[in-house]
């Protein structure tokens, strides 16, 4: 490794190291907490539920029940909406609270500095969001080992690996699209809707538009196929999913192509608080 | 000057939309310490965030030490600036405040706590450092902007109105540390209303106006240029104050003369002090004038400042 490498890797790690302390203690992330709490809230009622004889169920359906869950409301809404919290505020919360320039007067390449907060981002949403569907998926294995499809829990413990890495590629590439909006817009809520509308429309579009959005790779790699009736049809997705050696590359080449946009961007942003 | 071993701008406008900051430019900025003096929205600030890349000049270039301000990761090896953004870094104390950002130059655990120790106590600020900055003073909070400047042991300090929020002890401090740091060498850039302390702390002032510069250069070399138009008051105590002024009233160079209300002085406004000085030592030889004293009554910043830029100066 040389030594301007071996620089920008301290650089880096002193950068998540500052925002993990600024931004994500306890008590300042608890709204992120939360929303990751909600997901677990479902499958361990249930499993609780079912423990208790206060609900009835054989377990066949579960598997499927939980791949609902998580493309309609953990990916659409839980992981979204924490990116949304987490990237946005990397930097447009620092422009708000005038303190953006501390980074700006510090011996580092403003390319490093995106990426470092990009990585802090990175870090505290897979952690959280990937802790979240980790935990649900197993306290939902752990529920089925005790139905009468008990036989299916060994084998769906193998997804887990699955879900959280779909959870992992959403983070990246939803907290990408989001740390580039704050830097870009004053108020980045209205794009950040717009790539909501977007994202939710989808399903609307024919099949080469459909390609042109981040849940339609994510839910690609979905371990089980959730086959949409009534309301839910409306999020299904008909085109044909891509395979996951396009998938998986294809979303981390998008997430860093625009970590490099923003990096480019950084180096045209003035300090002028004045203005906002 | 040497552009490596000075501050220079050449020809430097910038524009904030149609808002002009400062317009063309050219100054050269030497070691030890300079205070840029001007009213609200004369562009002080607009220079320093130029010098340290925190706007971009419209046109022209700046050079800090020869370094360009759009490379961050030497100018600021060499440059420390307080700025007067009193924000801070959300839910950090004021040790973690300056040794995280020490860590920012890639400096291990050790020497960032090391340099974090001497930078506190240097503004004495070593007892609070471990409480949040949330619950600090202003004048803490000041200090603690201040000790984060100077802590990676910079070449060039840029401050932003330093003494904004300091009492007069810790304001006496502040100035004895600038002199401190500027004795060692250092590039010391200063913005400051309060122009009584300007006049006790400035190498060389650099005044400004709307955007322009109007003036540079250690105090009384401007104050020089400006005899013709604004001559230089000088009072004078003395045993004989008529005789003097019957004899000055006679000199071209001597634009007025007025006796000192209580009949022991005379105040004169001279466009040329050098033909005064010697005029007046040969009366104190010829007419046996025994002086008191001699002092220029506005060779300070504050005239200075009121003859170039008009009034409103001397406040804060």
């Amino acid at each position: 490794m040389t030594p301007a490498v071996r620089l920008w890797c301290a650089q880096i790690a002193a950068i998540v190291r500052l925002e993990l302390k600024k931004n994500f203690s306890f008590r300042r992330a608890l709204p992120l907490y939360l929303l990751a709490a909600m997901p677990l809230l479902v499958f361990v009622s249930h499993a609780i539920g079912y423990a208790r004889g206060w609900t009835n169920c054989h377990g066949t359906e579960d598997l499927t029940v939980f791949a609902g869950v998580f493309q309609l409301f953990v990916l659409r809404l839980v992981v979204f909406f924490g990116c949304v919290v987490i990237f946005l505020n990397l930097f447009r919360g620092e422009v708000v609270q005038k303190s953006l320039h501390y980074y700006f007067l510090a011996p580092v390449r403003r390319d490093l500095l995106v990426v470092g907060k990009y990585l802090s981002g990175l870090i505290i949403a897979v952690a959280v969001f990937g802790a979240s569907v980790a935990l649900s998926y197993f306290i939902l294995c752990r529920h089925l080992a005790a139905t009468a499809s008990a036989e299916l829990a060994g084998p769906a413990l193998h997804h887990l690996g699955s879900y959280v890495g779909v959870t992992v590629l959403a983070c990246a590439g939803y907290g990408a699209v989001f740390l580039l909006l704050g830097m870009l817009f004053r108020n980045p809520i209205v794009p950040a809707i717009a790539v909501l509308v977007w994202e939710s429309l989808i399903v609307f579009f024919p099949p080469l538009l459909k390609k042109i959005s981040v849940i339609f790779y994510l839910e690609s790699l979905c371990p089980v196929r959730v086959p949409f009736e009534g309301p839910g049809a409306l999020f299904a997705i008909t085109a044909n999913p891509t395979p996951a050696y396009l998938a998986v590359p294809g979303l981390m080449l998008l997430a860093v192509l625009i970590v490099t946009v923003a990096a480019v961007r950084i180096h045209r942003l003035e300090i002028n608080y004045g203005a906002e | 000057m040497n552009g490596a071993n000075g501050i220079v701008f050449d020809d430097v406008s910038k524009f904030y939309g149609d808002v002009l900051g400062v317009n063309r430019v050219q100054l050269s900025i030497p070691p030890g310490i300079t205070t840029l003096v001007g009213p609200n929205g004369s562009g002080k600030t607009t220079l320093m965030n130029l010098m340290t890349g925190l706007v971009r000049p419209s046109r022209g270039s700046v050079r800090v030490l020869g370094i360009p301000p759009s490379d961050p990761e030497r100018l600021f090896a060499v440059t420390g600036y307080c700025t007067q953004f009193d924000a801070f870094p959300r839910g950090l104390t004021g040790y973690e405040f300056i040794y995280l950002h020490l860590r920012l130059h890639a400096m291990g655990h050790a020497r960032a706590a090391e340099l974090t120790a001497r930078a506190l106590e240097r503004v004495t600020m070593t007892a609070p450092a471990g409480y949040r900055i949330a619950s600090y003073s202003k004048g803490m909070r000041q200090r603690i902007k201040l000790a984060q400047a100077i802590a990676h042991q910079p070449s060039v300090l840029v401050l932003d109105e330093p003494l904004n929020g300091l009492d007069p002890m810790a304001r006496a401090e502040a100035i004895a540390l600038f002199r401190a740091l500027a004795a060692e060498g250092l590039h010391v850039i200063i913005s400051s209303h309060i122009l009584h302390e300007v006049d006790q702390i400035s190498d060389q002032v650099v005044m400004l106006s709307n955007g322009y510069v109007v003036a540079e250069g250690q105090i009384q070399a401007v104050r020089g240029e400006m005899h013709q138009e604004h001559p230089l008051q000088i009072l004078v105590r003395c045993t004989q104050p008529g005789l003097l002024a019957a004899r000055l009233f006679s000199e071209d160079h001597v634009a007025e003369v007025r006796m000192h209300h209580d009949r022991g002085g005379l105040l004169v406004s001279t466009r040329d002090p050098e033909s005064f000085y010697e005029l007046l030592g040969k009366m104190v030889l010829e007419d046996a004038i025994h002086l008191e004293s001699v002092a220029p009554a506005d060779e300070d910043v504050h005239s200075v400042y009121e003859y170039l830029i008009g009034g409103g100066g001397g406040a804060a």
